[in-house]
């Protein structure tokens, strides 16, 4: 007990903290803040399992969390149906044209031994297979953008339930994370950290400029949600009849029948936009402690043991007969994984896929962040990480203002240097978690939460 | 008399905004290379650390423009360059003092100063964007153009015309005399040669009597000068704006790993690599095959390789091909 007695303390002032936002602000921007810490979470164990179980630095999140969007608009939207029918054949040769150029050259590399011969053969394989995919695709990409580019003009997904897509984000992530990692793992920590930054801004602009796959930049809106609609509560009984027992008393205080309608209609509205995102924390919830639960299972098996044994010591780990290379590629996907579901996750949540948002700031480096202040190598770290520093980075801004106000209260209200770091208040975000990041870095580099070994 | 034109197309279109685009990435990369080699780390902030030079540049372009001092045809901002290297250097020292010689001194691993150096990006951004705000903002002043098309056209009879624009000139002109005296710097002055002693093996210079402390301050310096200039090149060419500055770090990691990360001249040749590779990959060649093929062959489309919009994607790509194959650089880098 006493060992939890920090990660409980930590989290009540955490929860603490959110329950005051809502009393003071509102619950509902209390509740899309603690969504938003659970997408973190998620986002962050991910990167824990890499860095912190493994020491492998992927500074790529941006682009898995990318993937894990696409594929909820892959997934859920419906398809279109003129759009297949002028580009989809073309398409689909082109898949196909993909795939060969893959098997081919893997048979080539398994087949004829290493010369030049073999270079020539797959550089050929690849160029061929480029100029066949430009000359079929281009002409079909040009007809699938015009069929109603306003609304669609791309091949829209399957219609399958936006649930599902959860799963098929962690799968696109965990592909791409299984190319990067053939490709990156063999580099140095800082190299690796470059590569990986860089091949998700690969991917990031192939979403942004591919616009038949899901309207690039034009974006994807009111995408399916596992959640009730606000306006379907607002117009069901059941809902209303909820809220105005739970209200009783403060609409028993109105002096006419047409103020009490009035005082509820607003404490609806209000109630279903709080409701919506109740049933979205439920399932956010869910999905934290089921991956906390597996992580933790994993973090005190033989295998992560070795893992720690493997970050620690590669050498001594691999004379052991542990194939570390092997492990890594796992490791890299597994985490990768994780990353691509709390990607489709956020879309799910924000309801809408928008390819410009994705930058290395917000989904890259305010996510280590995290990691380093939560604490590597432990889940729970990894989450109070991502609870502490996203609601600094929403908070930053209303605690900037007040300070700002506080010590420049002497001045009057038109003077410039005021009005200027009024105007500049949400820049303070940068400057709070740059601050906390050296901080902790400094004082404290194993986390709010170190991690903890369990001997056996 | 075609051929001409060809090769003028191509020089308008390509070559010359290749040669400014690689020289601005080149001293970038060069920053780059020597905080890796000497200091030993992966500099996040590099981008940022541009930016907070040029926005002193741009500040001061500004109170110079009220004062009415003017610079004749060139733009004020060149000089500017002196006080706003001297702020970017004093800034630089404190980072160092407050943050970067922590670390140094405790002999921390690279990958933890390259999080450290996140978290210095955090501040830098926070501190221009506090101080200057995020728009974007255009500082150049001056003669715009030494060579007009249309002025080109009447000298040569040429049915293609040539634009030079000043800030092109100043940037390649101000890039080769920058390179040259670093390059002198390292290779013949004693400072230079202790630095890249340093930079080879540690503990042999320390062995050899070489002050660790001066070596940092005096990279930190030449950082300071890099960066700077770097960075206001690029803003008088295209516009200054704080986020294209962060962004900008991308293909400059990219040209310091291309040539071979720690040496210099690896990382001035990866940056025109980048540049060239850009523009040549997603320049429409149409116009330049209309000359110089009959006309039975002109190509209907507009022949470009790939759009425009996959500008940065190509240099992620070079990288990634060279890391494959070459992990060290085109050049012998450091060991990874």
């Amino acid at each position: 007990m006493r060992n939890y007695l920090n990660i409980i303390v930590a989290y009540s002032i955490m929860m603490l903290l959110i329950i005051l936002v809502g009393i003071f602000q509102s619950w509902s921007i209390a509740l899309t803040i603690f969504n938003y810490c659970m997408i973190s979470a998620v986002m962050t164990l991910g990167a824990n399992i890499q860095w912190g179980y493994a020491g492998l630095i992927n500074f790529g999140i941006m682009g898995y969390t990318a993937l894990g969007g696409l594929a909820v608009v892959l997934v859920s939207v419906a398809p279109v149906p003129e759009a297949w029918s002028v580009g989809g054949v073309n398409m689909m040769t082109c898949l196909g044209i993909i795939i060969i150029m893959i098997f081919s050259t893997r048979y080539i590399l398994k087949n004829i031994q290493k010369s030049k011969k073999r270079n020539y053969l797959i550089a050929g394989i690849i160029i061929v297979g480029l100029i066949l995919i430009k000359i079929i695709a281009g002409p079909a990409i040009e007809q699938i953008e015009a069929v109603d580019p306003a609304k669609t003009g791309f091949l829209g997904g399957l219609g399958l339930p936006v649930l599902f897509s959860w799963i098929v984000g962690g799968l696109f992530a965990a592909g791409l994370a299984f190319i990067v990692g053939k490709v990156a793992l063999g580099l140095r920590a800082d190299y690796l950290a470059i590569a990986t930054l860089l091949i998700a801004e690969i991917v990031v602009s192939i979403i942004k400029h591919e616009d038949w796959l899901a309207r690039g930049v034009k974006n994807v809106i009111g995408l399916k949600r596992p959640a009730p609609y606000e306006i379907d509560l607002q117009t069901s009984p059941w809902f209303i009849n909820l809220v105005e027992k739970f209200h009783s008393a403060k609409l028993n205080l109105a002096n006419s029948l047409s103020e009490r309608q009035d005082i509820l209609n607003q404490l609806v509205i209000d109630a279903s936009s709080v409701y919506v995102k109740l049933c979205f924390a439920g399932m956010f919830l869910v999905v934290v402690i089921i991956l906390l639960i597996i992580t933790q299972k994993a973090l005190y098996s033989p295998w992560g043991r070795m893992m720690r044994a493997i970050r620690d010591n590669e050498e001594a780990a691999s004379a052991m007969g542990k194939n570390v290379v092997k492990q890594h590629l796992f490791i890299f996907i597994l985490g990768s994984a994780i990353v691509g579901i709390a990607g489709a996750m956020m879309v799910t949540n924000d309801g809408l896929f928008t390819p410009g948002s994705y930058r290395p700031m917000r989904y890259t480096f305010v996510i280590w962040v995290m990691v380093i202040v939560g604490g590597t190598g432990n889940n729970f770290g990894a989450i109070l990480g991502g609870f502490v520093v996203w609601f600094l980075w929403v908070e930053a801004a209303p605690i900037a203002l007040f300070f700002i106000n506080l010590f420049t209260a002497h001045l009057p209200e038109t003077n410039e240097i005021k009005v200027h770091l009024i105007n500049s208040a949400p820049y303070f975000r940068f400057l709070l978690v740059g601050i906390g990041l050296l901080l902790i870095m400094r004082f404290r580099p194993q986390g709010i939460i170190p991690e903890k070994i369990i001997k056996q | 008399m075609d051929l001409i034109n060809a090769v003028i197309v191509l020089l308008n279109y390509t070559i010359i905004p290749a040669l400014t685009y690689g020289s601005q990435l080149a001293l970038g990369a060069i920053f780059v290379t020597l905080i890796y080699g000497i200091l030993r780390f992966a500099n996040f902030a590099t981008g940022d650390m541009m930016s907070f030079g040029t926005m002193f540049a741009v500040l001061l372009t500004y109170y110079f423009q009220s004062i009415g001092i003017s610079f004749g045809f060139l733009p004020t901002a060149l000089l500017t360059i002196p006080f706003a290297i001297f702020m970017m250097i004093l800034y630089m020292l404190l980072i160092d003092q407050t943050v970067f010689k922590y670390y140094r001194i405790k002999k921390s691993p690279p990958v933890q100063l390259a999080m450290v150096s996140v978290g210095v990006m955090f501040v830098t951004q926070a501190v221009i964007r506090i101080i200057i705000g995020p728009t974007d903002r255009r500082f150049l002043d001056g003669e715009k153009f030494i060579l007009k098309a249309t002025e080109f056209k009447e000298m040569t009879g040429l049915t293609e015309g040539l634009t030079i624009k000043s800030t092109q000139m100043i940037t390649i002109v101000v890039t080769i005399i920058v390179v040259a005296i670093m390059f002198w710097f390292l290779n013949k002055t004693k400072t230079g040669t202790s630095m890249r002693a340093y930079s080879d093996n540690e503990d042999l210079a320390l062995l050899s009597g070489i002050d660790p402390k001066k070596v940092v301050l005096i990279t930190w310096i030449i950082a300071g000068i890099l960066a700077t200039i770097g960075g206001i090149l690029y803003g008088l060419d295209k516009s200054y704006r704080p986020f294209v500055y962060f962004n900008n770090m991308l293909p400059i990691f990219a040209a310091a790993i291309v040539g071979g990360i720690g040496n210099p001249y690896g990382a001035f040749f990866g940056g025109y690599v980048i540049a060239f590779a850009e523009i040549f990959l997603t320049y429409a060649y149409k116009r330049f095959l209309v000359y110089i093929l009959p006309e039975s062959l002109e190509p209907n489309s507009l022949m470009q390789l790939l759009s425009t919009d996959y500008k940065f994607a190509i240099s992620f790509s070079i990288l990634v091909i060279v890391l494959i194959f070459r992990p060290s650089g085109i050049f012998e880098g450091k060991r990874i």
